[in-house]
């Protein structure tokens, strides 16, 4: 078991407080229960929908498929198969374009609107670990917190006695977003199931839940529910972005530190989205694999900002629809949070397994402002979560120096774009650090195929 | 794929007909619901992808340059207002003069350079006021002018521009005023309201033991002799205080470099009285809480200006004592902007879960 503990530095402070920014909450749909919305015409299951290798389409055109029903599989040992949302034919298996210019494959199904349920759902019986992994692996389900890794790959521990904590995220900081909040309401028994499977079978000793202040009802919620289990944490934290970062909230819960390289399970801490685990027990009782989700939809353009249930697959412009159109034109879509979301070039994209928001902004906030000199007033320093410097990344890259870029450790950079929103200059600093980080990549891949021609070299 | 432009016809909330594109909207549909309420789109002309694609983060702070420079202007207004009370017409002719200068100076070298002219962000204003406020009453406007034009033009503008010079251009303007017009910027002018008795600042009275010193109380309401702005101790101190209520500056600056010269001070002379006189005389006050916490040229992280204050204090410490000039804060400044940059290379942090 390797425990890192902090270390003394010269200058640094033995315990200290991770930064980060008072980004503003907009929390507008939090008291709402989210509303089912009916099934769209026509759905849109997307290949990607998690991080690793695409998923394998098993039906073929003018295939009659149901709800629940597998119809691409796994492509990888990192990868997710992909279950049926609704009930219809396939219509044609083609490429979506998506806002990264990328083409990737994925179903057409017309749907009939009857919605009948596959024989392959059927609750599923788990005895021993090795059938819980296989169970979250079959289900399709992905970090649904938005970073889409295959769950089961997390969950597959060769040695369950290093698992120390289970952190269960439920910070949810990114502005507007409340899906995760309605869950933990809505979805409480649900929870609670996942808790006790996770005290089951994963043998852990601490279960942490990392939740905001700005979240009273869902605390609540919480405390009453696990008020008996003494395994059970609830760990208050301010809400600060970015909380519900994974090695923040793993140190601002359980005082741990990942080191580069490293998985949270090196020191001991297995980390899951609490949506990805309400799912995990509605998966294992009931048998229904992921096919709809709870999306926050908001932003100034939207009529009725509200959370819905949504099949995935379900176009953007078909939830839009759902919640009163537009009521001014929006300039700006994403799927996500403003802070790490995804800018969209159309409204036909669909719903994925990783969406848990969607936004439109108006003119006004969809303006990117322009940017001016940096004044090294140090606010980006100074809010970086990660302690890194964003402005020496920047001269380090315009002076094509990788070999600082190795330095200063810009691979740690999880873009979460604090540096961004505070920056006075209004500088592209994310964009920045995202450059430098692919740089950096193609300086490492370099060097190693030199070292090897080397090596090679003196043999 | 077809390229259409749509518009559709939508009434906004105040009851107006708008029509807008819709061609980013849906490449196939020819409806689209507005305010629950269907409306048909009307196919027209080519056009392109209309919705704003750009990277994340999609918010952004409040804080802007110019809003800080606003904050730094506002924090500066009570030692302004002191100075024209304390030292009357000259005062403001020399304030006016050297803000518009500095302003004027930045705009028309910009023009020249072809540049983005960036007067709006306030900075040139700030140099150019900072600059005043550094000066005696003693100093006749066109010198002030030539301050503002060596601040703004040849330390900032020519090194870049806001953000890129390395040393304070209202502290190196004056310095290469301090050495061109000696006579009227190294003068020590009384404040016209005070019976002018003495005509020595109260550095140069401790210096040489030679005078009679205003009280602690005069001295803290700014009834001494020295530059228009940073006589009067109240009035910076509440710009100070202003500042670090807005977040524009941290305290480690200004109380480390106040509070390392006091206790040097303390040691040195063993006297509580003349330490207090000495962090109450020169600029040191209106330097630590304006100057030595400008951006561009002091550390960024806590520690860096932490060691910043502690040098700027040993350094203004040493040239009071032993030195030839009776005052040394402005020289204590430029020399630790020059070590900035080495300053904020040591103290970088460890990246958070960086292996070494």
């Amino acid at each position: 078991m390797n425990i890192i503990k902090i270390k003394k530095g010269v200058l640094s402070m033995p315990l200290f407080k991770l930064p980060g920014a008072h980004v503003p909450h907009h929390k507008n749909t939090a008291s709402k229960q989210a509303v089912k919305m009916p099934v769209p015409k026509e759905i849109i299951m997307q290949m990607n929908m998690h991080i690793g290798a695409f998923a394998q389409p098993i039906v073929n055109v003018g295939d009659h498929v149901l709800v629940g029903q597998k119809i691409a599989q796994a492509g990888g040992y990192i990868s997710a198969p992909v279950h049926c949302s609704v009930s219809g034919v396939v219509k044609k298996i083609d490429t979506v374009l998506e806002s990264d210019g990328t083409h990737v494959p994925a179903i057409f199904i017309e749907t009939d609107g009857m919605q009948e349920i596959s024989d392959e759902v059927q609750p599923i019986k788990v005895d021993s670990y090795e059938d819980f992994v296989e169970a979250i692996k079959n289900s399709g389900i992905v970090g649904l917190g938005g970073a889409g890794f295959p769950t089961y790959v997390k969950f597959a521990i060769k040695d369950l006695s290093q698992v120390e904590a289970v952190v269960i995220n439920a910070a949810e900081c990114e502005p507007y977003i409340t899906s995760d909040t309605r869950t933990m309401i809505d979805h409480l028994f649900e929870l609670e199931e996942g808790v006790k499977l996770l005290e089951k079978f994963l043998g852990a000793k601490r279960i942490i839940f990392g939740i905001e202040n700005n979240k009273k009802e869902a605390i609540d919620a919480l405390s009453k529910t696990f008020k008996d289990d003494q395994k059970v944490e609830i760990k208050v934290l301010p809400a600060l972005y970015p909380q519900g970062g994974e090695k923040v909230l793993i140190y601002n819960t359980t005082k741990r530190i990942v080191p580069e390289g490293k998985l949270p399970l090196d020191v001991g801490v297995v980390i899951i989205n609490v949506t990805t685990l309400a799912w995990i027990a509605r998966y294992i009782k009931t048998g229904m694999p992921l096919v709809e989700k709870v999306v926050t939809v908001d932003g100034s353009c939207v009529a009725n900002p509200q959370n819905v249930i949504v099949p995935i697959g379900t176009k953007i412009k078909d939830v839009f629809d759902f919640c009163g159109g537009f009521k001014e034109m929006p300039y700006k879509v994403m799927y996500g949070g403003p802070m790490m979301g995804v800018a969209l070039p159309n409204l036909d994209l669909p719903i994925t397994k990783r969406t848990n928001a969607i936004l439109a902004f108006n003119q006004k906030e969809a303006t990117v402002p322009e940017p001016s000199n940096c004044i090294n007033c140090g606010r980006c320093i100074n809010h970086c979560p990660l302690h890194l410097d964003p402005p020496a990344f920047a001269k380090a890259l315009d002076l094509n120096r990788p070999e600082e870029l190795v330095k200063l450790k810009v691979n740690l950079c999880m873009e979460c774009g604090v540096c961004s929103f505070v920056c006075p200059a209004k500088r592209p600093l994310v964009q920045k650090n995202r450059l430098a980080k692919a740089t950096l990549k193609k300086y490492l891949a370099e060097q190693k195929k030199k070292e090897e021609g080397k090596q090679n070299e003196n043999k | 794929m077809t390229k259409n432009t749509r518009y559709y016809v939508f009434t906004d909330s105040n009851g107006k007909q708008k029509k807008v594109k819709v061609s980013h909207l849906d490449s196939n549909a020819n409806s689209i619901n507005v305010k629950g309420k269907v409306q048909p789109i009307t196919v027209t002309e080519a056009g392109t992808n209309d919705l704003i694609v750009s990277s994340s983060p999609h918010v952004w702070s409040k804080t802007t340059t110019s809003k800080i420079m606003l904050d730094v202007l506002i924090a500066l207004l009570p030692a302004a207002f002191a100075s024209v009370v304390l030292f009357g017409l000259q005062a403001f002719i020399l304030i006016v003069s050297c803000v518009a200068s500095a302003i004027l100076a930045e705009w028309i070298f910009q023009a020249l350079c072809k540049q983005k002219v960036t007067i709006s962000d306030l900075s040139a204003a700030v140099t150019g006021l900072l600059l005043a406020l550094n000066l005696p009453a003693s100093v006749p406007w066109w010198q002030g002018v030539i301050g503002s034009i060596i601040a703004v033009v040849v330390v900032k503008g020519l090194f870049g521009g806001i953000g890129k010079n390395f040393a304070n251009p209202a502290i190196t303007a004056r310095v290469i005023m301090l050495l061109a017009f000696s006579a009227t910027v190294g003068a020590a002018v009384q404040p016209s309201i005070v019976d002018a008795t003495s005509t020595a600042t109260p550095l140069y009275i401790l210096k040489e033991n030679y005078g009679i010193l205003p009280s602690l109380f005069e001295m803290f309401v700014g009834l001494r002799g020295g530059a228009i702005g940073e006589t009067c101790a109240i009035a910076l101190l509440i710009g100070g205080i202003y500042l670090m209520a807005r977040k524009v500056i941290t305290w480690h600056t200004p109380v480390i470099f106040v509070g390392t010269v006091f206790i040097l001070m303390l040691i040195l002379n063993g006297n509580v009285e003349v330490a207090l006189y000495e962090i109450l005389s020169g600029g040191l006050l209106i330097g630590a809480i304006f100057m030595a916490t400008d951006y561009a040229t002091t550390p960024t992280r806590a520690w860096g200006k932490v060691i910043f204050a502690i040098g700027c204090a040993i350094i203004t410490v040493a040239i009071r004592m032993w030195g030839s000039y009776p005052e040394g804060v402005s020289f204590s400044i430029l020399f630790m902007n020059i070590l900035t940059p080495y300053i904020d290379r040591l103290t970088r942090k460890k990246p958070f879960g960086g292996v070494r």
